[in-house]
């Protein structure tokens, strides 16, 4: 078994310092859709500024580097416990060559650990499958964004929110509507349906790697997707809560089996410095997306 | 127009702020958040101005400093090369996790500004009008491009008792960027876009 720590540092130095091409792209349409001189413009310009230069550095594009979650794909015969051991490994050094911030704090002294170790942290998952090769997707989440999710269980009276796709609606825009500019818009949501509560929440997050602009397979999940990005841009938030035309660049959704007592609705905000990535390791040959 | 703002700030340059007016602010500031906030009313405000032995070098410094300044809601990303430390990252972090505090703060030390993002709340919003304070909006998420602004950090205090993110950094700024989003007047455009969302919503989900 190889010796990744070397390659998970590169990622992380990538997800912390390069905002992806989808993003950047999403960013510029939305500047070009806010009033000349406008508050919300000049919120844009100034994180489309700090694209580049964090790009071009090589810093973090926001010193809130997030909880760190990493989702591993490994081959068959593969060590998780070596995995994760390289993979908190690299994550010391990431932070000590100042990618990461010393992020992760005791639970009730608020002690920090000086180096992301922690207990639980960073967030580790292993899905053992069929190819040879390992890919690491990471997502840096920070925590203003994190805490403006939301998680209902429906039916919901005050918002009318029933066991349909009409209830989900309901939920994700009041979701929305109470983050207001917190979660540093304009964001992208990510929505599960189903689930227990742990495991909806996670879903909700993993929907956050898809590329923005990519629609769920099942077409009414799909148009659902298209209407309550529609719908969340017309509340007129906008970037920063500064008030504005785009509040959200996308909303991505899924299912999964529920009990039939419980209907969850998890709803994960990720902020415009929207930091994923994926590494793939075949032989000896690494490539970043 | 750009407002151009040095600490110390006078009354007078508050007062001629209005919601939506860009700024930039140069001079010392000091980093402060959750630990820095609960500190600084648990043993200042709460005693009277008469904290612990321990504490009172940095009592003496927050009052110089703050009388007239500015806190920045920020926890860094920090560098050390050759034992000086450097600003690698700084963009705010939420305000409102300091709306029970941030009140208090402004009255005690004659704070003229608060720099983070997300906005505050109504008792905040009375103590700029009372105290002739402003809250300033910086882009959540521009780590670089603030950290730029940054030309010196001057020292660190509580460093090893809060850690990195929640210490006390005293930096010096030059043209620090930022928007009026509540003023000294009694007007919030947080408040102002919270009712026209929540409008809207009504709107969007009327049964």
């Amino acid at each position: 078994m190889q010796d990744l720590t070397q390659a998970l540092v590169e990622l992380i130095r990538r997800t912390s310092t390069d905002l992806p091409a989808d993003m950047e792209l999403a960013l510029r349409e939305a500047r070009e859709r806010e009033a000349a001189g406008s508050a919300a413009q000049g919120a844009l310009d100034t994180m489309l500024v700090n694209t580049e230069m964090s790009r071009a550095k090589s810093r973090p594009i926001c010193q809130d580097t997030g909880t760190p979650i990493f989702e591993v794909h490994y081959p068959v015969g593969w060590s998780t416990r070596k995995l994760a051991a390289q993979i908190k490994q690299a994550v010391t050094i990431a932070t000590e060559k100042s990618y990461l911030r010393p992020n992760a704090v005791d639970a009730i002294s608020g002690d920090n650990s000086g180096d992301n170790s922690g207990v639980e942290f960073p967030t580790i998952h292993f899905h053992e499958w069929d190819e040879d090769a390992v890919k690491v997707d990471l997502m840096l989440k920070g925590g203003g964004c994190e805490n403006v999710g939301a998680q209902y269980s429906l039916p919901n009276a005050p918002l009318k929110a029933g066991r349909d796709l009409e209830g989900v609606r309901r939920v994700a825009l009041d979701a929305v509507t109470r983050a207001q500019g917190q979660g540093c818009a304009p964001g992208v949501l990510g929505i599960a349906v189903g689930g227990d509560r742990g495991a909806s929440y996670a879903f909700s997050k993993q929907q956050l790697f898809r590329p923005l602009g990519d629609r769920n397979p099942d077409p009414e999940l799909a148009a659902l997707e298209e209407t309550i990005k529609a719908q969340a841009n017309e509340l007129g938030i906008g970037p920063m809560g500064f008030g504005g035309e785009t509040t959200v660049l996308d909303v991505q959704m899924d299912t999964m089996h529920r009990l039939p007592a419980s209907f969850f609705v998890s709803v994960s905000y990720m902020c415009w410095a929207n930091r994923r990535r994926s590494m793939t390791v075949r032989g000896d040959e690494v490539t970043y997306s | 127009m750009i407002h151009k703002l040095t600490v110390p700030i006078p009354d007078e340059a508050i007062e001629a702020l209005h919601v939506g007016d860009q700024v930039e602010i140069s001079g010392v500031i000091f980093t402060a958040r959750d630990a820095a906030h609960k500190y600084m009313v648990e043993q200042f405000i709460k005693t009277d101005g008469n904290p612990q032995e321990s504490e009172w070098p940095l009592y003496e410094l927050l009052q110089d400093k703050l009388n007239g300044g500015v806190i920045y809601h920020c926890g860094p990303v920090v560098a050390k090369d050759a034992g000086q430390w450097r600003f690698v990252a700084a963009g705010p972090t939420t305000s409102i996790r300091e709306e029970v505090y941030q009140d208090l703060v402004i009255e005690h030390f004659n704070l003229k500004a608060v720099i983070g993002k997300g906005g505050m709340g109504p008792r905040t919003l009375a103590a700029c009008q009372k105290f002739k304070a402003v809250y300033l909006h910086a882009v959540g998420g521009a780590g670089t491009l603030i950290a730029e602004r940054v030309v010196e950090v001057e020292d660190v205090h509580k460093l090893k008792e809060f850690g990195v993110p929640e210490a006390f950094w005293q930096i010096r700024v030059e043209g620090f960027p930022a928007v009026v989003t509540m003023d000294s007047h009694g007007q919030s455009v947080h408040a102002d876009v919270a009712a026209q969302s929540e409008a809207k919503l009504k709107e969007l989900v009327a049964a």
